[in-house]
């Protein structure tokens, strides 16, 4: 059965190399708007790893030399200075640098690198100046239901879907079957492993819920993001910062008397230090832990979709050098191994955000209610606790 | 930095945390708490069927050693009460052995006395029959010697020759 | 030199000492499952999340200069 399964994980690990590989070199046919250069393979991968306004699947040019791109069109949502507008994204006609220009309601849209931009009045084009930067337009706030919100969207469903079926097997029977036998211990280990040694036995099932959630929504986006469909929701900045940003807010509303006493008033240091140590630790909560939170997240995933792009791009870099056959196994073998590393790092990047919003969390409710060891000169001696606070 | 600010959304941020909260909510009421309520209820199950196993166990060590002690005092009270009967038996034995004793004595005592008297009134029966005698004899002796003198002494000698004075 | 070329050395230098502190997390960690095989679990999550603040900070010293 054991090696029934890992056979197929290897089986899906294979075909998933080969679907992407297969879809991104669709586009390497002559012509126009295809890649092949370095520069081209460059602006592709940047392309990719910014949110993208439709749902492309994959695009080539047929003999004609006509540009066909397979996909489907997103609803554009945008909140203008006269209100809102909304209209399907199929009208850029795949443009992403600013010469398609969609007129709606008097107000004149373009997109660029993947943002929306609107227009001044009375421009009737974008003009940029030397940095390439738009002088006549300005960005718009964007609600549109972009990629990355289509992907948000659908782990949501299969979340709710998989979990709820998961807690309705309870009610008739002790122990899930099916796809429900998975998930379970899944469960137990992020309340076993992630919440509880970290919050503590008595207030970790307030929180469990919120980990519980976090932990798998980050899972499934990251493991989504190896697919060929090619998201990259956990590698969207806005995605993982809100993420850090509901962490901190949790920590913050549920700190205790004394989470808040030894980041504003650190007892058993010298008086003169505290206010020091309070800003450093006002810092540390407020800016350094979200931070380096969103970031982590951010850079992993981004960092591993390029790795894996560019070693699959290597199939057209390298192809004068290398011939075709040896640069596409070249890149197939490389790309293959990447992307089992990816898996590893998908799972590891959601068990270190859990486990580090737990970690802040369990900092914010941990209660001293002992007294601390003083000395013969009655300086507090240190616990084990305090010394890990401090580190943090 | 200012790229990755460029490539920041405030859109998708909005929209994201709007998801997100839904999510949490939904999850947290549909699947979490049941999911993690029915875990609770089942690990607590599981404990405590292994305490009334272990309970079990305890109470059935108990019985046991119940039933060894009942043994043991059984085999003691047998022990005592065997050990009882066998005293009994010497007491009885040392009894009957002193009673008889104290009767042979006593038929020995009466025995000795009966002899005794008896042997009494042997002797004041032969102490008599000797004065008979000895007046017999000195009535012949004394015609003896009223007859003759010699004759006389010569019969006393010789009867006192055959008496035999026993 | 260009601006670009510096950028490229700032982060090689933030890559070369982050290396060299995953090296020794990895490392102590290591010596640390050898001389007490039971803690193991222990200590690879304390590794896990020490290396992960590591990680943050580099990634945050990368995104910053770039």
């Amino acid at each position: 059965m054991k090696i029934f399964q890992q056979s197929f994980k290897f089986i899906t690990l294979a075909v998933l190399v080969f679907l992407s590989t297969s879809i991104y070199a669709k586009s390497s046919n002559e012509g126009e708007g295809q890649v092949s250069t370095k520069k081209e393979v460059e602006e592709y991968i940047l392309h990719h790893i910014q949110d993208s306004h439709d749902f492309s699947l994959f695009s080539y040019t047929n003999d004609e030399g006509e540009r066909k791109h397979f996909g489907f069109p997103l609803p554009v949502i945008l909140w203008t200075s006269e209100g809102l507008v909304t209209f399907m994204s199929s009208e850029f006609h795949h443009n992403d640098d600013g010469h398609v220009i969609v007129e709606k309601d008097g107000q004149k849209f373009a997109k660029i690198h993947s943002k929306i931009y609107e227009l001044e009045s009375g421009a009737s084009e974008v003009s940029f100046d030397e940095d390439h930067h738009a002088k006549n337009a300005h960005k718009v706030l964007d609600f549109s239901i972009t990629k990355s919100v289509v992907g948000v969207l659908f782990v949501g469903l299969l979340m709710f879907f998989w979990f709820s079926r998961l807690a309705k097997q309870y009610k008739n029977k002790q122990i899930p079957t099916g796809f429900g036998r998975v998930l379970e211990p899944l469960v137990i280990y992020v309340r076993d492993e992630i919440a509880r040694p970290n919050i503590g036995d008595k207030h970790y099932r307030k929180f469990t819920g919120y980990l519980l959630t976090v932990f798998f929504f980050i899972w499934i986006l990251n493991l989504m993001g190896l697919t060929p469909f090619g998201f990259n929701v956990t590698g969207q900045l806005a995605v993982t910062a809100c993420l850090a940003i509901f962490t901190l807010v949790i920590y913050t509303v549920s700190g205790n008397k004394d989470y808040w006493m030894h980041m504003l008033w650190m007892p058993g240091v010298p008086v003169l230090i505290r206010p020091v140590l309070a800003i450093i630790e006002l810092a540390g909560a407020f800016l350094i832990k979200p931070f380096s939170l969103l970031v982590r997240l951010f850079a992993n995933i981004s960092a591993g979709h390029i790795v894996v792009m560019s070693l699959i791009a290597i199939m057209f870099t390298l192809k004068d050098t290398l011939t075709v056959a040896g640069a596409t196994g070249l890149s197939l073998v490389l790309s293959f191994f990447i992307t089992l590393i990816e898996v590893l790092v998908a799972f590891l990047q959601a068990y270190i955000f859990t486990m580090l919003s737990a970690l802040f969390i369990g900092m914010a409710v941990a209660e001293h209610d002992h007294e601390h060891e003083h000395d013969e000169n009655g300086h507090e001696i240190p616990d084990a606790e305090d010394v890990r606070e401090n580190f943090i | 930095m200012d790229k990755l600010l460029n490539d920041f959304s405030p859109g998708l941020f909005v929209v994201q945390t709007i998801l997100l909260l839904l999510l949490i909510f939904l999850m947290v009421k549909f699947a979490w708490k049941p999911i993690l309520n029915s875990l609770n209820e089942r690990e607590e199950g599981i404990q405590g069927a292994l305490d009334a196993a272990e309970n079990a166990k305890k109470e059935m060590e108990n019985l046991q050693a119940d039933n060894q002690k009942l043994l043991q005092e059984a085999r003691l009270e047998r022990e005592t009460m065997l050990k009882e009967a066998r005293e009994l038996k010497t007491k009885m034995i040392a009894d009957a052995e002193e009673e008889a004793q104290a009767q042979a004595g006593k038929i020995i005592a009466q025995a000795q006395e009966a002899i005794e008297s008896e042997k009494k009134a042997a002797m004041a029966e032969l102490k008599s029959h000797v004065a008979g005698l000895s007046l017999d004899i000195a009535e012949k002796v004394v015609r003896g010697e009223l007859s003759n003198k010699d004759k006389q002494i010569q019969l006393v000698e010789s009867m006192l020759g055959e008496a035999t004075l026993n | 030199m260009e601006p670009v070329t510096y950028n490229l050395i700032g982060a090689g230098l933030i890559v070369i000492g982050a290396g060299i502190g995953l090296g020794q997390i990895g490392g102590k960690a290591m010596e640390g499952i050898a001389r007490q095989p039971e803690a193991t679990g222990k200590i690879q999550t304390a590794m896990i999340i020490i290396a992960a603040l590591l990680e943050g900070l580099a990634f945050g010293a990368l995104f910053l200069g770039k």
